[in-house]
């Protein structure tokens, strides 16, 4: 088997283990109390991280780029209540035009 | 369902346009034209398949490759338990569900409180998956149709999609707070860890809001 098709394999299985874990052996039911405020913070945590990283994250560097200004956009257009279309749409094209004059 | 797969509509777009690269950077790197596309219908996680396919294009071994995957991919851990509650049927229809699991989906069934709209991942987790797969076969046999997606400001689309999910989330204390430490563990681990390290590590963040209450 070549090497493209191992890697294919392998990081398919291991993604469809990791992402079906949780929906197998907690799926359906209720968590213990204790856990549910854990858990129920779990968005708020990891939605401002992936904001974070998707932002200001490089090759293992911070960066401050285009897409900083994009997203300061998109968050002037959710304080405004904009539709989330508009807000993407914002956000990609503050982006875009910022890039096109550099 | 349908709400799902409308609210995911504008981020087909984006996912299907990042599809079209991925195709053209596996060709590239050597995989032909069947095993990125059965890449993408069976891994379905867009940063891993990227990083996978472009250290064995730079000539990095298996393991490499499956590692930065793997890494890339451990988020899905927490992300998975969150909306454990929320998946319910027998053992394969939850594992056929958990599949269309990505950040995307996932961001778009959240209620705002904690708790997820199992038919909203299923609608935007399809409509992604669809686009993700047809944007790679665009990228293998069309080669570069649309351009370069950064040059449209694509992936600014995708932070942009996550603060406004992460808006209405942060209305308790608690919430807040555990946004607050997630970004800042986010933030501080980018330049010293691998890609996907900073996201695991800030799922930690979540006692931040715990311990407060």
């Amino acid at each position: 088997m070549s090497s493209g098709w191992t890697v294919v394999l392998l990081v398919g299985l291991a993604t469809m283990a990791i992402k079906s874990a949780g929906p197998l052996l907690a799926g359906g039911r209720a968590l213990p109390p204790h856990l549910t405020g854990l858990v129920g913070a779990l968005p708020a945590a990891l939605l401002a991280a992936l904001v974070a990283t998707q932002t200001f994250g490089g090759d293992h560097e911070l960066m401050l780029d285009e897409r900083a200004a994009g997203v300061a956009v998109a968050a002037v257009a959710i304080v405004l209540r904009a539709p989330l279309l508009v807000v993407l749409v914002a956000a990609a094209a503050a982006t875009a035009a910022l890039r096109a004059l550099s | 369902m349908r709400s799902g797969a409308r609210a995911a509509a504008p981020l087909a777009v984006a996912v299907g346009a990042f599809g079209v690269p991925f195709g053209v950077l596996a060709r590239s790197a050597g995989l032909g034209h069947v095993a990125p596309v059965v890449m993408s219908a069976t891994t379905f996680a867009g940063s891993a398949q990227f990083a996978a396919v472009s250290i064995l294009g730079t000539g990095g071994s298996v393991a490499a490759a499956v590692v930065a995957a793997v890494l890339l991919n451990a988020r899905y851990g927490p992300i998975g338990l969150s909306v454990a509650s929320a998946l319910r049927g027998s053992v394969a229809l939850r594992f056929l569900q958990s599949q269309l699991i990505v950040d995307e989906s996932w961001a778009v069934s959240s209620r705002g409180d904690g708790t997820f709209d199992r038919w909203r991942l299923v609608g935007a987790g399809l409509t992604l998956y669809c686009a993700w797969v047809a944007g790679t076969i665009a990228g293998v046999f069309g080669g570069d149709l649309i351009g370069d997606p950064m040059d449209l400001g694509l992936d600014a689309a995708f932070p942009a999609l996550f603060l406004a999910l992460l808006v209405p989330q942060v209305r308790t204390r608690s919430a807040l707070a555990a946004a607050l430490a997630g970004a800042a563990i986010a933030i501080a681990l980018v330049p010293g860890t691998r890609p996907g390290i900073p996201i695991i590590a800030a799922s930690a963040a979540c006692f931040a809001g715990w311990r407060r209450r």
